[in-house]
């Protein structure tokens, strides 16, 4: 039988030769994403901004009825709500900050949930409630603040670890490519306004976890190539390392998109905007990889006698740099 | 390196073996295949984003316990300087800022009363729970230790946590999750509870039952105004009955409080069919009791649940067998409630919900089901990728592949770690790196072959030389899941620990097993050509 290749042996595409209008168009996205996202702002769910949410399915028709819920909801006096399709198109998200008493008298928030989900329950006869969220603007606050510590610390520790384990232009690369990767995948975020709440966070540390093992993959045949050929200039080491491993690139993207896929197509719709979010970020984590973690090397100087051992020079980060440690 | 001894080769099947029959509990259940009871059955807990249930956070009001550590120092003082012998006399004793303060009568006692104090402010614990100091020549100043109070909040929390605990059980749902989250937080989760009002009603009340007389000599125009009578004390009636809104008088000292109570059941008064709850005291509460209503018959006393007054019946006869009956307006449920409340004994702090939710049952079995719908059609698509891809190799991949999701899952129920939505996100992920391991290996196998290696020294090149990014790309993967854990909190968490134990699965799994099965192979067959 005859395998499968999904790259042709021979392949030798100058990725490099591509390396300044692709950063030009990168760091253009990525201040692009930072703008959106200060200027626009995320749509932040109610982990992170406190209030009530009510999701409620309607399960007799096919699109839920929204111009006549926010009629509805809007009469019982507690403000406009923001009244979202989530996922399927017959079902919606319903949001109201908190009122404020509740800082005095908890019980209000419960009063208000009760008389929401009656009036829904009482106008709308197939709305089903599946899911009632209600956080206090403490507590999201603190929800918020932590997620993006531990995103920050472990991007962070991330670089660190390479830096060691290879050299300080490694780091520096990866927490690039990291970077690259949250912003963009923010910028989206607050493009397109999808709500952005603690599941999402998953979804972004997933992006993380994926692209970092691309770029690894990338560094260590970088590493391996410049040992083994040192008369080699850079950029062809670069180019060189990026085709040998464009093999294994495709392959695995190929895989974790096909099982994504499968979940966005057929999953539940409460996974549909993290699973959305995760599949773009693939693309954006692999391209990053290929485009932003090598080329940089070449701008921060990478040394091709990093590598090699010093003659008489046996030292530890040496001996760890080679992967022998 | 394709060289296994006997004995790593039975311990890695062992270990295999082992985690699959881990698995196999929670495969059943998530099928719907029963699972005999005789076996042991540790299963993954679904979250509640799967399972359907409702979940509070309540924070404590921990200005509460300094309060109430502050009135219970103060009488204190009062009794062991009064009890000494002979008596310390002392005036002008208050509690203001959070610190107690008095001045002795007879400053050459200073020694005295401070040998006195000290079995109070060191406390019982090891801790000094109050810092003494005298001012002026003979004031006493108390100030509490902020390790004493940080003592007395985590007490108070420990009890609370309890109390929360023995009501939730008392409801009688399944498997309820009650943790004690940071310092000052109580997280509870009740998975197929879909009324998370029970849930609230019944944790929103502190149970602190009292019985107080009622000051007859208070005129009610001095009540309207919140006047009481020297000694006394306003108290409002309790929302829902029948005098809600105004408010009595109860002599504040020689009451009774309910934390004596053995038993409390609902039942119902048997002439009006009013909905009551019994309650039994213990003998000496019961003493205490039968004292109390002795001595006052023809007068009323009111019953006082968390400051509110139920009802203020007269005695009519003193109530001696240790038994009294409270009436309030109740419903048979909220009768129910109270009884339960009372039995589980009274929260030391009020506890407030500052966070719910509640998710269908309907949505959580949806998710579950089509979540696993998808996840087997992707999985089913990407094992025939690999074998088309990479042949023998690529079916070694695969075997790798379906042992690592059976020993993730059963490393998972012998942990009785919780599976949540983000969860199966890091369960995609764990699966995406095992296959890359495994792409990694072969493409480089590939490589070596297309550079002239023999078989054996390809595959032992490519396994040596595919360890090196695989290693790397892990551990950073393992800092970053463990920094997670360290700083995130709910989903983030669940999410850290399904990447945390896929990571150990899924090298074990890609490398080391499909390195042991390759090695057989090539043992056996010694092959001179290699299909990849």
């Amino acid at each position: 039988m005859r395998l499968l290749k999904l790259v042709p042996d021979d392949t030798n595409i100058h990725f490099l030769k591509w390396r300044v209008p692709f950063y030009s168009f990168s760091t253009l996205l990525i201040v692009a994403s930072i703008a959106l996202v200060l200027i626009r702002g995320l749509n932040l769910g109610v982990d992170f901004v406190g209030g009530q949410q009510i999701l409620v399915t309607f399960t007799q028709s096919k699109e839920a009825p929204v111009a006549e819920l926010r009629e509805q909801v809007a009469g019982l006096g507690y403000g406009e709500p923001v009244i979202q399709i989530a996922g399927a198109q017959n079902e919606v998200s319903i949001r109201f900050p908190l009122p404020e008493e509740v800082a005095k008298n908890p019980a209000a928030s419960d009063a208000m949930t009760t008389k929401i989900v009656k009036s829904i329950e009482a106008e709308f006869k197939d709305a089903r409630i599946d899911d009632l969220t209600s956080v206090s603007g403490k507590v999201s606050g603190e929800l918020f603040s932590t997620a993006m510590y531990a995103l920050g610390f472990a991007m962070l520790a991330i670089s660190i670890y390479i830096w060691v384990r290879f050299e300080w232009q490694f780091g520096v690369g990866a927490l690039f490519a990291l970077v690259h990767d949250v912003s963009l995948t923010l910028g989206m975020f607050a493009l397109f306004q999808i709500e952005f709440d603690l599941k999402i966070v998953a979804a972004i540390l997933t992006i993380i976890g994926y692209s970092l093992n691309d770029t690894i993959v990338v560094y260590d045949r970088i590493r391996e190539n410049m040992k083994k050929y040192r008369k080699m200039q850079l950029p062809e080491i670069l180019d060189l390392s990026v085709n040998e491993t464009l093999a294994r690139t495709v392959m695995t993207s190929l895989t974790i998109l096909i099982v994504l896929v499968a979940l966005l197509l057929m999953g539940p719709a409460s996974l549909f905007g993290f699973t959305a979010a995760i599949t773009l970020g693939i693309f954006v984590g692999t391209y990053s990889s290929v485009y932003m973690a090598a080329p940089i090397l070449i701008w921060l100087g990478v040394d091709s006698h990093s590598f090699v051992p010093e003659e008489n020079v046996g030292d530890k980060a040496d001996a760890l740099a080679r992967g022998e440690a | 390196m394709l060289d296994f001894p006997g004995w790593k080769k039975v311990w890695l099947w062992f270990l295999t073996l082992t985690a699959v029959a881990a698995a196999l509990p929670t495969i059943a259940s998530l099928s719907g295949v029963k699972w005999p009871e005789a076996l042991p059955g540790p299963q993954v807990n679904l979250g509640l984003d799967l399972a359907g249930g409702s979940q509070i956070l309540l924070e404590a009001n921990t200005s509460q316990v300094a309060r109430q550590r502050l009135e219970s120092m103060e009488e204190d003082v009062r009794r062991v300087l009064r009890q000494a012998s002979p008596a310390i006399r002392i005036g002008d004793l208050s509690s203001s800022n959070g610190r107690i303060s008095f001045l002795l009568d007879d400053a050459t006692q200073v020694d005295r009363a401070r040998e006195e104090l000290l079995p109070l402010v060191n406390g019982s614990g090891p801790v000094r729970e109050w810092n003494l100091e005298v001012v002026d020549g003979s004031r006493f100043v108390l100030t509490p230790t902020k390790n004493g109070l940080e003592q007395a909040i985590s007490n108070a929390m420990d009890t609370a946590t309890e109390v929360v605990r023995k009501r939730i059980d008392a409801l009688g749902t399944r498997e309820p999750t009650i943790i004690r989250e940071g310092d000052t937080r109580i997280s509870v989760q009740v998975p197929g509870l879909s009324d998370p009002e029970a849930l609230k009603s019944l944790l929103g009340q502190t149970a602190k039952l009292e019985f107080k007389l009622v000051d007859v000599t208070a005129l009610q125009s001095d009540i309207v105004q919140g006047i009481a009578p020297p000694g006394s004390e306003i108290v409002p009636y309790a929302p829902g009955t029948p005098l809600a809104g105004t408010s009595i008088a109860v002599k504040r000292l020689g009451g009774i409080r309910g934390d004596s109570l053995t038993n409390a059941q609902q039942s119902f008064e048997q002439r009006s069919n009013q909905a009551v709850v019994d309650i039994t005291f213990d003998q000496a509460g019961g003493k205490k009791f039968a004292d109390l209503t002795a001595q006052n018959v023809g007068k009323p006393f009111a019953i006082i649940l968390d400051g509110q007054v139920l009802s203020a019946p007269n005695i009519n006869e003193p109530i001696l067998g240790g038994k009294a009956q409270i009436s309030g307006s109740f419903t048979a449920e909220s009768a129910n409630q109270l009884a339960i409340s009372l039995r589980s004994g009274a929260l030391p702090v009020d506890l407030t919900v500052i966070q719910q939710g509640t998710v269908g049952p309907e949505l959580g079995a949806d998710s579950i089901r089509k979540g696993l719908l998808a996840m087997s059609i992707g999985s089913l698509a990407v094992l025939m990728l690999m074998g088309f891809t990479y042949g023998r190799l690529g079916l070694y991949a695969n075997a790798a592949l379906v042992v690592n999701v059976l020993m993730l899952l059963g490393v998972m129920a012998a942990f009785k770690t919780t599976l949540t939505l983000p969860g199966i996100a890091g369960f995609v992920l764990t699966i995406g790196a095992a296959v890359d391991a495994n792409v990694l290996i072969n493409e480089r196998i590939r490589e070596e072959r297309k550079r002239g290696r023999r078989v054996v020294a390809a595959i032992e090149t490519g396994y040596k030389e595919a360890s090196r990014a695989i290693f790397d790309a892990n551990i950073t993967n393992v800092i970053a899941a463990v920094l997670l854990f360290a700083f995130g909190s709910g989903p983030v968490r669940g999410f850290a620990v399904v990447l945390m134990i896929g990571i150990v699965t899924s090298v074990f799994t890609a490398v080391t097993m499909t390195r042991l099965w390759v090695a057989g192979w090539l043992r056996k067959a010694r092959p001179q050509e290699l299909n990849i």
